[in-house]
């Protein structure tokens, strides 16, 4: 008999020029628009029409591009590994309060520099400091989710308890928001509009360079979340070892929230629907063939929103936030409303 | 006279409960099981006298209070869970989570303590997936998804699953519980064949006593105050099976080989 488990590479094939279409498209788009060829152009270091458009795809559009495909890609992978290990469908870094965790961190860095004084302030307002505290507070906060998930094991109980940990993490924050300066706080409430502009090429290096650590994590625990699906009983009885890959999970998934959330703001629900919308595409729940899709599917969703956020040819941008929730919400009302045997 | 050496499963002088800091709930004790190679054991006891406690000892889920268990000859304290995985396989009662597993790739699972560290399937993998899927007689149902199978069909594409582990002992708790008389005589019927033709050592508890009574090679029966563990006949023999449910409702009747309802209700 031959292995009837199916191949998807024409769907891999098919989604990786999507997602090549749509990063071209996102850098044409904007409120200037440029022409494909011009912007073919630029890329090739050659003669482009108008130099601005040279500078607004290079040192602008193209960042802001990259950065859209690593936050969509990590978020939607730390959903689908949260969604495996608690499971539970409705399971994400943004309803599981990991984000509000990374915000923590954050605000905590922002907001309270002025306490820690001189060298800590200077690192507070450095790239790592960011990465390093946002990947700290995700940490925290998960940890505190999965300690609960042992004892709880109702799906509803588990979101209610994420729901939970983000209002007190709020609520530190609004303290912290209270005694702090006016520029401190205007600088953390734009950092929380979410934004996926304005990053330096060094940032987008430190975000590239974490991204992948929480990647390559996540390569080595595809066999046992695989096992995982048929629950931690059966996982243990076939030899995997449950502790060890809940580990991986909780430092992957903190790492890739974390870094993302440090440098984008909190971003909400790409990491709950986009595993949801791969599985819908691609109908298996085997990780070996989800990893790869989620990250192409997010990097693709991310950058649409992106688009729609930047609203091609007016002066505007909306706030990313909007958009992904726009597109993320009805998903859960969805998923929530359709009563099957089984839910994706 | 059975060797020594053949005992799949024997444990000395096992006590088995919970222990907390506070104080020590002992279930059993001084359990000494000696089982050999292709035999059908069925666990038989009322609700909450410890057979679920017993297989969880057994399955290292949860540590023994006193005394060793051997599987396969091998100490289960220094078994680590990989080889031990390749001696034991498990079915339990439990819901599977939501997820879109096929038929295919539920079974293909039980490959796992073979597989490479991202899990694909070999040749011999294949051969034995093949295998337990024609031993269990499910082969027409691998393109489905594990959720579309009725009770009967997804327990034995469970024990497909148990098979595909290539164990020499399959551990099974309750398989029968939601299954109606003509699937729970099916799924007894297959565990019979496979250890009578396989050589599969198998351990079900269940409440289908007569059932037990007809296909049962061998029988444990729990008690408050007794642990027995024979064949059939001799536990027939010496009015064991009257001890397994202190009431006045129930008793067994020895010509019938079954339990009846006794006419003082």
């Amino acid at each position: 008999m031959v292995n009837p488990t199916k191949s998807y590479r024409n769907t891999f094939i098919i989604l990786a020029v999507v997602l090549l279409l749509i990063f071209i498209l996102n850098i044409s788009l904007g409120s200037v628009y440029i022409p494909l060829k011009q912007l073919f152009l630029a890329f090739m270091n050659g003669e482009v029409e108008k130099e601005s458009w040279k500078s607004i795809a290079l040192d602008y559009r193209l960042p802001k591009a990259i950065t859209a495909i690593i936050v969509g890609s990590g978020l939607s992978i730390s959903g689908l590994l949260m969604q495996t290990l608690f499971r539970n469908p409705l399971a994400g870094p943004y309803v599981l309060g990991i984000s509000s965790g990374a915000s923590l961190g954050v605000a905590i860095l922002i907001l309270g520099a002025s306490l820690f004084g001189g060298t800590i302030a200077s690192f507070a307002f450095s790239s790592w400091g960011h990465a390093i505290a946002a990947s700290l507070g995700a940490f925290l906060v998960l940890s505190a989710v999965m300690l609960a998930a042992v004892k709880v094991r109702n799906t509803m109980s588990i979101l209610i308890i994420g729901l939970m940990f983000g209002s007190l993490t709020a609520s530190v924050i609004s303290v912290l928001a209270y005694f702090s300066s006016a520029n401190q706080l205007q600088q953390y409430l734009f950092w929380s509009f979410g934004s996926l502009g304005n990053l330096s090429w060094n940032e987008i290096l430190v975000l590239l360079v974490v991204f992948l650590i929480g990647i390559t994590f996540v390569i080595f625990i595809i066999k046992p979340l695989n096992s995982l699906l048929l629950g931690e009983n059966y996982a243990k009885s076939m030899g995997v070892n449950v502790k060890r890959t809940r580990s991986i999970t909780l430092i992957s998934t903190s790492l890739l929230t974390g870094v993302i959330t440090a440098f984008s703001g909190p971003i909400a629900f790409i990491g709950l629907a986009v595993p949801h919308l791969t599985k819908l595409l691609f109908s298996t729940s085997n990780h070996k063939i989800l990893v790869p899709a989620v990250a192409i599917s997010g990097a693709i969703i991310m950058l649409i929103c992106d688009s729609i956020a930047q609203l091609p040819t007016s002066e505007y941008t909306l706030p990313i936030n909007a958009i992904t929730s726009l597109f993320g919400a009805p998903i859960i009302i969805w998923l929530l409303v359709r009563k099957r045997k089984t839910t994706y | 006279m059975e060797n020594p050496q053949k005992h799949i499963i024997k444990t000395t002088n096992l006590s088995i409960g919970y222990a907390s800091k506070k104080k020590v709930n002992t279930i059993a004790s001084n359990l000494n099981i000696e089982l050999g190679e292709g035999k059908l054991v069925c666990l038989l006891g009322k609700n909450g006298i410890g057979k679920s406690t017993l297989l969880r000892t057994l399955t290292k889920v949860q540590p023994a209070l006193s005394g060793e268990i051997f599987i396969n000859n091998n100490n289960l304290k220094t078994l680590n869970s990989l080889d031990l995985a390749k001696s034991l396989s498990l079915v339990l009662t439990e819901h599977l989570p939501e997820s879109n597993l096929t038929v295919y790739e539920l079974v293909a699972l039980g490959r796992q303590p073979y597989t490479n560290w991202v899990g694909n399937l070999s040749e011999t993998d294949l051969k034995f997936i093949d295998t337990a899927f024609e031993q269990t007689n499910t082969k027409h149902l691998i393109n489905s998804k594990y959720y579309e199978l009725s009770d009967g069909q997804l327990q034995k594409v469970l024990i497909a699953r148990a098979l595909a582990q290539n164990t020499n002992i399959i551990i099974l708790d309750e398989p029968t519980a939601h299954l109606d008389i003509h699937h729970t005589i099916e799924t007894f019927a297959l565990l019979k064949k496979l250890a009578k033709d396989f050589h599969k050592t198998i351990i079900v508890s269940t409440h289908e006593i007569n059932l037990a009574l007809q296909l049962a090679d061998i029988l444990w029966l729990m008690t408050p105050s007794n642990f027995m563990a024979d064949i059939t006949e001799n536990l027939i023999e010496n009015n064991c099976l009257d001890q397994l449910f202190e009431s006045d409702l129930i008793s067994f009747n020895k010509t019938l080989k079954q339990f009846t309802v006794s006419n003082s209700y």
